[in-house]
């Protein structure tokens, strides 16, 4: 049996790269879309980790309402990616500062 | 029938006619209407003032116009309240206000946006109207952002000059710090005492139980407020700068009306002054002052109107002055004195640019007295009142001023009485240096413009003529009295009580020393002024540099504001899209720059970074709290 | 839950939202049959949605708060405003914005079908009585304005401000999400009522609490823009189409309102002193500053309207601080008045624009007196407004939150807002000064808007004057709709 605070911290330090990854990438968008991911993905090891705990299955169904929305998320940001590219060329986050100020 | 109601709303009636109507129907119907609702307003007050002397000397009409909004338990109501004090402000408003829409009438006979200059002018008194008739704070705080949005309109009415527009953007951002002082005092006062109704927050600060709140501090706030409106240092600095609207707005907002709602803002509020010595104290030292100050200023000043806008500042100084030592009447009593032979001198000096064709600098001025003999004996007649000589208007208020600076137990002191006898003095001095050199004096003007030398219109003249009348026999009207049952006179030390005649006829030989010396200085013109400046060159470029008060300013407040805004929050990367819009290259250079500025690093990583500063400042709150 | 537990009140209680769904399917889908120059249709279809969604939500309108869907969802007065604003406040974007995406030959059935989705969203949000619903809801409303952001697909600008808000936006959900995380362990429900009442038996500064309660603020003060979570506002108001701008900045505040008070004040109500106070504070100060200060600098209007939108998010969330009923309903009030005028600020960009130009530099306003004196005046009085000077509706928003914070005995942050209100009222006037003082740089007459469009943005400036002249009802309203 893995205890509970083992299975937060994981998702601690997975949230933690998420936003590290976010934060330092300088070059992908793509990138950036994938550490969003992971963080989501953090949060469901801890809605499942208390639920668990917890002996409550509500947790566990607002994983699945994460993961469609996270499949969604997704799917929106992929497609304005695309929009980005096919306009700039580029999906290079350096490029992205046409406005500023 | 709802007779203060119909005061303030003639003036509005006049403001929608001729800014929605007025481009099509015509002059004369803008001059009937913005000429006929004010003077219709002065009648309406007249029966006002007739009703309120039958009702007894401590009397008020109170009128609720309409109820604003509720609020939890507190009402705020649009209500118009009439006594004494209101009474002698509206007449001022309405009377004087109405004498310079006439004058108007002449004086921008031949502008194109006639229209829109009776609009602003109507709209002006409106607001000034609803300022001295509120009942609430907060009704006098909607005219006082109303005038001052007002004079802003008028200020930079010729807006096709940017040195004027630039004027008008001072005026109004100067105001808004003093309005900062306003609106905080209301708030606390609000707070502390659950109304803002004013004859409610005088009863409240003269009742046996203090309220929770320092009346210094609230007066502070307030004279804050009212110094930005009346140009007191330090924020004077947009009243002479002011001067760049048409002469018949420098008369009537500028000088009679509108710099004066200060001084009655605290007169209004005396409840709070007289329990805050603190407050008072600062009154009357930064009135004197400014007086001060400001006449030395006016010494050496040489556009007409920029010598009266100094002696404006300064005499709104003594005015300031007699607050802070207890004699609001006395005050008031200036005020009104004021309103006559101020208004008559700046219409007598808008009659002098008329006749000479826009020119406003005394050095090439001289002799006109034989060309345009009416304006000339008006302009003498308020010269003299504003100097002091007896038996003209300022004379009686002036002299009530210092004695009172002097000898009352509210603060009185030798030092007030002699910065304001120097005042005093110098007052007497430049204002006959103006008329000598402007009037009496070999002409300087070139041939031309000489030609070209003639009376204003019988609109103009007549009234000066009344002005100048009402200089002359306004100060036998014992104001200060009239005002006892409101605004009572502060006690006089014993010590003193016997002297009070003595010191009129210092007051009188102050007024003819000065007379004196600028006869002497400039009987024959400019040669023995400019030998004295000559004597005294660094002296003289301070006083004409206005102490660099402006320039000041501009070094401590506007640039570090605008350099924080500027680099601090923008960085350099901006410098590029400002200055491109700046010099109006619009669209197409914008485009053109961000493109180059995409050569520099990605900005969502600093975004990132910023929230993520912000969570880690959250987490840090919660570990010391945890 | 099997299917037979649904009860009536049920389905009464999301009847809006449900109409509001199949409403939008239908658009969907029938937008697919129309050829562009039928597009109307789908305008006209959108429009006759939210009016039916607004009345069905005043029929229904519950005068008692009713908890329904197993305790997931909630009617009460507040959502039934909510919900009716956000309609009006919708139906005038899509008017305002009509004509703008017709001349770009833009008009395409999205703008409308993500525009009634985000409607749903908001919905959702001021109904949502749990953690799951209030996150479907934020998602919901987030995931539409990023499509619609980008929905101009031809405009570079708009799509770097969709991906920057995409990144952004989805960061805050992450925090939200991590908060609501830890939440659920250390309360063991999901439902906020449950919640509220664990937090309340628990120990003052406990430590899981306040960890959790940390990510939600993050979530919360990025939603609503406020610094420095607000780095996407300016870009995002500036790069994206106007009307979407004009829509960006209605409905969704009202939906963060909504998040910031089911989740702050009504789950964790009991920790707001102990817990939360102190960093809405924070956050609202800077708000306050920042976005008054750096608006000064700005030259495009669209940007100088997102920086003014973050001061005014700093004035909301003053309200919302001092915690108590009389300071969510001075929120209520500024963040309602602040739709009102920020949609008539952005209406007048759209008007000021033609085809092939964008009005949306300070420059465009120049001499707009000359051009049109009316509509000048219409602006002139929601700038007034914004700068909170009586007797405009936005002096008494002002007044009422900074009445609030006086109340909860906090002197420096009035002085501190009225002092900023201050700063802020010279990017408004400037507007003003160039309006009156400045020579038109173009002197055509104005061609943006229909007739219907230029009636409503007409009323949409009266509106700004006339619930400034008679604050007492809506305010009255806004107090009786928070318990």
């Amino acid at each position: 049996m893995i205890p509970l605070s083992h299975v937060l911290l994981l998702s601690g330090i997975l949230f933690s790269l998420a936003v590290a990854g976010i934060f330092i990438n300088r070059k992908n968008v793509l990138l950036l879309l994938m550490c969003i991911e992971l963080m989501l993905l953090s949060v469901n090891f801890n809605f499942i980790a208390f639920s668990h705990h917890l002996g409550d299955l509500a947790g566990q169904v607002f994983v699945f309402f994460i993961l469609t929305v996270a499949a969604a998320e997704s799917a929106i940001g992929l497609a304005i990616l695309v929009v980005l590219f096919r306009e700039r060329r580029s999906i290079n986050v350096e490029d992205l500062d046409a406005m500023r100020g | 029938m709802n007779l203060l109601t119909v005061i303030v709303l003639l003036p509005l009636a006049g403001f929608l006619l001729n800014g929605l109507l007025g481009r099509r129907l015509g002059r004369t119907f803008v001059s009937v209407v913005g000429c006929g609702l004010p003077v219709l307003a002065f009648l309406a007050t007249v029966k006002a003032v007739l009703l309120l002397q039958a009702a007894g000397p401590d009397a008020a009409l109170l009128e609720v116009a309409y109820r604003w909004a509720s609020f939890g338990a507190q009402g705020f109501d649009v209500a118009f309240y009439f006594d004494r004090l209101t009474a002698v402000m509206t007449l001022i408003i309405t009377g004087v206000g109405s004498l310079i829409h006439v004058y108007s009438t002449g004086y921008m006979k031949d502008d194109p946006s006639y229209a829109r200059y009776f609009a602003y002018l109507n709209l002006f008194l409106f607001f000034m109207l609803t300022l001295v008739l509120g009942r609430s704070l907060l009704v006098c705080f909607v005219g006082w952002e109303g005038v001052g949005l007002a004079s802003y309109l008028l200020i930079g009415f010729w807006f096709e000059d940017p040195a004027k527009a630039a004027a008008g953007k001072k005026a109004f951002i100067t105001n808004r710090v003093g309005d900062a002082g306003f609106l905080l005092g209301l708030f606390l006062l609000y707070w502390a005492l659950g109304t803002v109704n004013m004859d409610e927050i005088n009863a409240a600060f003269a009742a046996p139980v203090a309220p929770a709140v320092s009346a210094s501090l609230v007066g502070v706030l307030l004279f804050i407020g009212a110094t930005g409106k009346s140009a007191q240092i330090p924020l004077h600095v947009w009243l002479p700068d002011a001067m760049a609207g048409p002469t018949p707005v420098s008369a009537l907002i500028h000088a009679a009306t509108m710099v004066t709602a200060g001084v009655y803002l605290v007169a209004r509020l005396h409840g709070i002054y007289e329990h805050a010595p603190e407050a008072s104290q600062v009154v009357a030292v930064i009135g004197v002052l400014t007086a001060f100050f400001a006449a030395t200023i006016a010494l050496v000043q040489t556009d007409i109107k920029k010598v009266l806008a100094y002696s404006t500042v300064s005499q709104l100084g003594l005015m300031f002055l007699a607050l802070g030592v207890g004699a609001y009447g006395v005050a008031v009593f200036h005020v009104y004195t004021h309103a006559f032979f101020k208004a008559c001198l700046f219409l007598g000096a808008g009659s002098v640019i008329h006749a000479l064709g826009g020119e406003q600098d005394i050095r090439k001025m001289g002799g006109l007295w034989r060309k345009i003999p009416v304006t000339f004996f008006t302009f003498a007649i308020a010269t003299a009142a504003i100097a002091g000589i007896p038996p003209l208007a300022g004379f009686f208020s002036k002299d009530e001023i210092l004695w009172f600076a002097l000898a009352s137990e509210h603060g009185g002191s030798p030092i007030l009485w002699v910065l304001g006898s120097a005042t005093s003095l110098m007052t007497s001095f430049y204002m006959f240096r103006l008329l000598w050199l402007t009037f009496l004096t070999p002409s300087r003007m070139s041939h031309d413009t000489e030609h070209h030398v003639h009376e204003s219109p019988l609109s103009m003249t007549g009234v000066l003529i009344v002005l100048a009348v009402l200089s002359a026999i306004g100060g036998f009207f014992e104001l200060p009295h009239f005002l006892e049952p409101l605004l009572p006179m502060p006690a006089v030390l014993e010590s003193l009580e016997h002297y009070e005649h003595t010191f009129v006829f210092v007051a009188v030989a102050v007024a003819l020393l000065g007379l004196a010396a600028a006869t002497f200085m400039y009987r024959r013109g400019l040669a023995r002024g400019e030998a004295l400046a000559a004597r005294f060159p660094r002296l003289h470029r301070v006083l004409g540099g206005k102490y660099y008060i402006d320039e000041l300013f501009e070094a401590v407040l506007y640039r570090p504001l605008h350099w924080i805004s500027d680099r601090v929050f923008l960085g350099l990367g901006d410098r590029l899209l400002i200055d491109g819009s700046l010099h109006g290259l619009a669209a197409l250079t914008r485009r053109a720059s961000g493109r180059l500025s995409r050569v520099q690093t990605g900005q969502l990583q600093w975004y990132v970074a910023m929230a993520v500063v912000g969570v880690v400042g959250c987490l840090v709150w919660v570990w010391r709290h945890g | 839950m099997n299917p037979a537990s649904i009860t009536r009140l049920d389905l009464v209680l999301a009847t809006p939202e449900m109409f509001l769904l199949a409403a939008t399917c239908v658009i969907l889908l029938g937008d697919l049959f129309l050829r562009d120059r039928d597009r109307w249709i789908t305008f006209v279809l959108s429009l006759l949605t939210l009016a039916g969604v607004g009345w069905i939500t005043a029929a229904t309108g519950f005068t008692e708060r009713t908890v329904g869907w197993h305790g997931t969802y909630v009617a009460d007065p507040l959502s039934t405003l909510l919900k009716i604003v956000a309609c009006g406040a919708v139906a005038v974007a899509f008017l305002y914005g009509h004509g703008y995406l017709q001349e770009r030959r833009i008009l395409k059935g999205e703008y409308y079908v993500l525009g009634l989705f985000a409607l749903l969203g908001v919905m959702v949000l001021a109904s949502a009585n749990s953690l799951v619903t209030l996150y479907l809801g934020v998602e919901l409303l987030a995931l539409s304005l990023y499509a619609l952001v980008a929905f101009n697909r031809d405009s570079g600008v708009a799509a770097e401000a969709a991906i920057k808000y995409f990144v952004l936006g989805s960061i805050a959900s992450g925090a939200l999400l991590y908060g609501m995380s830890i939440l659920y362990g250390v309360t063991g429900s999901l439902e906020l009522g449950v919640i509220s009442n664990a937090a309340l038996q628990m120990p003052a500064g406990q430590i899981g609490l306040l960890f959790g309660l940390a990510f939600i603020v993050v979530g919360v003060a990025f939603k609503f823009g406020a610094v420095p979570f607000h780095a996407w506002v300016p870009d995002v108001y500036h790069g994206a189409p106007t009307p979407v701008t004009l829509f960006l900045a209605a409905a969704p505040k009202l939906g963060s309102f909504a998040l910031a008070f089911r989740l702050l004040a009504e789950g964790l109500g009991a920790v707001h002193a102990t817990g939360w106070q102190d960093m809405i504070t924070m956050v609202a100060v800077l708000s306050i500053i920042v976005g008054n200060v750096v608006a000064i600098a700005q030259t495009n209007i669209k940007r100088m309207l997102a920086y003014s939108t973050i001061s005014h998010v700093g004035f909301i969330l003053l309200g919302i601080l001092a915690g108590t009923s009389q300071g969510y309903a001075a929120a209520l009030y500024y963040t309602i008045t602040y739709v009102i005028m920020s949609v008539g600020g952005f209406g007048m960009i759209i008007l000021l624009s033609r085809k092939g130009f964008e009005a949306d530099s300070l420059e465009d306003f120049k001499g707009l007196n000359a051009r049109s004196p009316w509509f000048a005046a219409v602006m002139l009085m929601l700038m007034f407004s914004m700068a909170g000077v009586p007797p405009f509706v936005g002096f008494w928003a002002k007044l009422v939150v900074i009445q609030a914070v006086l109340d909860i005995g906090s002197l420096w942050l009035a002085i501190l807002a009225v002092a900023l209100s201050v700063v802020g009222a010279y990017y408004y006037l400037r507007v003003v000064k160039l309006m009156y003082f400045d020579e038109p740089t173009d002197k055509a007459a104005l061609q943006g808007g229909g007739g219907a469009m230029r009636f409503v943005l007409s009323l949409n400036g009266l509106a700004v004057l006339a619930l400034g002249l008679y604050p007492g009802l809506l305010l009255a309203l806004c107090a009786r709709v928070i318990p």
